[in-house]
């Protein structure tokens, strides 16, 4: 902040503490008796009365350490504007120093996987125990306790994968993220609504449910043009673009007509997001043999 | 010692009005606060609709406790002391009155906007911008008829009440329209002029003195004129009330940034907020120093008068609660409590026990008073409602304690890796029995409402029970 700023704060801070000690001490020295007395202040309010009493000794001295305790607090720690405070302590440091302990102390531990081969590590239980772990702390919120996802967030127990299942493709998607875009109606802008109802039809197909079968025979044509160039002319996708495979009865939206019409109307946006700030190589190795165990053992 | 004007007469009318609404209010929020807390036990409580979900109930519960039920009870009880020890009669009739209805519809539009979905999402500011200059408008009329009573008082001071009334007043004023400032893009929504951080220490500006000045200073008002009164005693000191009031509203103001440790909020703005917080404790303690010591003389009375054990119990939560306050604001205290049941606890401790016991408290005094008859229709009830009251706030004081404390130990325990110990669906688990024990509690309190209710309105319905709308000065 400016230097206005920080004298602004700094003065309005002390001054608040000034002026709660000028009160207390400057009330106590008017004070003619240390002992509780008889004597009122002469006011009566609709019959209330105030006894002229000295404040109380322990509470003086509980008021006194206090503001004592606070103005240490200010010298030792950042409080009065740009003045970093004697202990150099930010909220941020802590953190830093924090991780750094866990680093030292736990680095080790998840340091010994990280030679092994993931599909080897795949079969190890220590190191299955510890991603079964990393995955309630850090993935679970999203794809479930027991890796089944949800609706948008990919089930990683059925070998089926967006973006490859392969140990290197699994690690790159934990550690870069991934960002998966279906635009609306595809590559076809113009699409109309009847060739919405062919097209879905048509993707119906590919697990024998199509609603119609006129409209899927003329979805074709439709799908050749909007959705083959990612989802390739046979529909079984393309883990390069993310793109899903539609031929497999398994569905990240919605297997219903509603659901996918839905999808082909409006597209779909979707982001997991990279977890290499938060997560260390190694464990980012562990991890990925927990996931890669979930359909492959 | 003054002379009183045999002419002078009090608005008594609008007192009245008020302390119902006071009951009223209270028993439909804290209804509302049995009834979500029986959804946190069984969610299918909330009957699967929007208007009775979670979500939209809880800021209903809020706000219908803290400006219905307690923003009645300061209503009532600053107008019937700001006459009384001012010896005049309210600046204008007219407005009081615009402030007893502008209230009210303040309240009814809370009930009407907030199930149906309208929120500004702001916590104990959620009211959407129309609403939010109707209470502008009526807030202004409520200070211009405390303040005009002042200025026209006879007596040659400012009685101690008087002082906590017009700084909660003025505060509140000044927080409602800083927190509130948006601007509207249709009739019920609106955007915060703030953004990120500066709308979250705005927020908390207001939010922590929401507590500070609506449920703590305007509480200290009526404490200092209902404790003296009910015990028959003079206030204890004087000069304690000198600092504490001054220390007390220049600290409180402080206070919120401790809700946003370790945020995005700079270092700077936090320690400010922690230290102003435990600054705090003194000054708080002033309050129910000066309230327990003037019984001292006495303390028989609490063996007969169940009136004075309202009184009494609500200075000890609000010691306990304002002891608690500033060690949660320490930052490695807060690290474990945040955002767990501890707090939930700390805001009920305050709330039911110190706000609503004390305001109970003064309602028992007052009813009678207002209707001309010598005492409650029944003195058994009131005693029946004060144990109902302080076990109803125990359990579930004490169910959020354990609570919070578990959960926070729960979320920080980590395994031999250094990996979390627990998820937070576990936590959740965990928390089912102190829900229930929280939820009994929170009926029982509510049960100890019902009884009030009755115990009201057999005292008005009593054949002797005039309502005093143009009291003489004189009556007692």
């Amino acid at each position: 902040m400016s230097t206005f700023w920080s004298i602004w704060v700094s003065v309005v801070v002390l001054g608040t503490i000034y002026g709660c000690w000028w009160i207390l001490w400057a009330t106590r020295k008017s004070q003619t008796t240390d002992s509780e007395t008889e004597r009122t202040t002469g006011h009566s309010f609709d019959g209330i009365e105030e006894y002229d009493n000295p404040l109380p000794k322990w509470w003086f001295y509980l008021f006194v350490s206090t503001v004592i305790f606070s103005l240490a607090y200010l010298a030792l720690y950042p409080g009065l504007g740009n003045f970093k405070g004697l202990l150099g302590w930010t909220q941020y440091n802590q953190w830093e120093r924090e991780v750094e302990l866990a680093d030292a102390k736990y680095g080790e531990l998840y340091a010994q996987f990280g030679n092994t081969p993931i599909v080897e590590l795949a079969r190890n239980e220590d190191a299955l125990q510890m991603g079964q772990r990393l995955f309630a702390n850090n993935c679970a919120v999203c794809h479930g306790s027991a890796g089944r996802g949800s609706v948008g967030f990919p089930n990683l127990t059925d070998d089926d994968w967006l973006y490859g299942g392969d140990p290197d493709s699994i690690v790159h998607s934990i550690t870069k993220g991934r960002e998966g875009v279906m635009p609306a109606k595809g590559l076809m802008p113009n699409m109309t609504a009847t060739q919405v109802d062919q097209v879905v039809n048509y993707v119906l197909g590919y697990s024998g449910r199509a609603r119609d079968a006129d409209a899927a025979e003329k979805g074709a044509a439709v799908f050749a043009q909007a959705c083959a160039a990612c989802h390739g002319a046979d529909g079984t996708g393309m883990q390069a673009m993310g793109a899903p495979n539609l031929t497999d009865d398994i569905w990240l939206y919605g297997s219903t007509y509603e659901r996918i019409e839905e999808t082909v109307l409006y597209g779909r946006h979707n982001k997991m997001p990279a977890q290499e700030d938060r997560l260390s190589a190694d464990q980012i190795h562990i991890l990925a043999a927990y996931v890669y165990s979930l359909s492959n053992n | 010692m003054s002379t009183v004007n045999p002419n002078l007469t009090y608005n008594y009318k609008v007192v009245r009005q008020f302390a119902i609404m006071t009951v009223v209010w209270g028993i439909i929020g804290m209804s509302l606060g049995v009834l979500i807390a029986a959804q946190l036990v069984w969610p299918a409580v909330n009957l699967d609709l929007p208007f009775t979900h979670f979500g939209r109930l809880r800021p209903l519960h809020t706000n219908a406790v803290i400006f219905g039920f307690g923003g009645s009870a300061l209503f009532a009880t600053s107008y019937y002391v700001v006459q009384r020890t001012c010896q005049a009669r309210l600046f204008s009739d007219g407005l009081a009155q615009f402030t007893f209805w502008g209230w009210q519809a303040v309240m009814v539009a809370a009930v009407i906007t907030l199930p149906m979905g309208f929120t500004s999402t702001k916590e104990y500011a959620e009211l959407e911008w129309p609403i939010d200059i109707l209470i502008t408008v009526v807030w202004i009329a409520y200070g211009t008829v405390f303040f005009g009573t002042i200025t026209k008082r006879k007596a040659p001071h400012i009685y101690v009440a008087n002082w906590f009334y017009g700084a909660f007043i003025i505060t509140i004023a000044m927080l409602h329209i800083g927190n509130n400032l948006a601007i509207p893009v249709t009739a019920f929504k609106s955007y915060s002029i703030y953004s990120g951080v500066t709308d979250a220490m705005i927020q908390w500006w207001w939010g922590h003195n929401a507590v500070g000045f609506f449920l703590t200073a305007g509480f200290l008002g009526m404490m200092y004129y209902f404790v003296p009164k009910q015990a028959g005693r003079p206030v204890y000191s004087y000069r304690l009330s000198i600092v504490h009031f001054w220390a007390l509203i220049a600290t409180y103001v402080w206070a919120g940034a401790h809700h946003l440790h370790y945020s995005a909020l700079p270092d700077w703005a936090q320690t400010a907020g922690m230290v102003m917080s435990l600054i705090l404790l003194a000054p708080s303690w002033g309050g129910m120093i000066n309230g327990m010591m003037t019984l001292s003389g006495a303390w028989h009375k609490l063996r007969t008068d169940p009136i004075l054990r309202f009184l009494v119990v609500s200075l000890s939560f609000y010691g306990m609660s304002t002891f608690e306050g500033p060690m949660m604001a320490i930052k490695t205290v807060n690290a474990l409590s945040h955002n767990t049941d501890w707090t939930i606890g700390h805001v009920h401790s305050g709330a039911l026990g110190w706000v609503a016991m004390i305001s109970i408290g003064a309602i028992y005094h007052l009813i009678p008073k207002l209707w001309g008859v010598r005492e409650m229709y029944s003195v058994a009830l009131i005693n029946v409602h004060f144990w109902l009251a302080t076990i109803g706030t125990v359990l579930y004081i004490v169910s959020m304690w354990v609570n919070g404390i578990m959960q926070g130990l729960m979320w920080r325990a980590v395994n031999d890796d250094g990996t979390l110990t627990y998820s937070f669906v576990e936590s959740l688990e965990a928390s089912y029995p102190g829900y229930f024990v929280r939820f009994l509690g929170g009926a029982i309190f509510l049960s100890g409402m019902l009884v009030m209710a009755y115990n009201v309105r057999m005292t008005i319905r009593q054949k002797d029970a005039v309502a005093l709308d143009n009291s003489a000065a004189q009556a007692a």
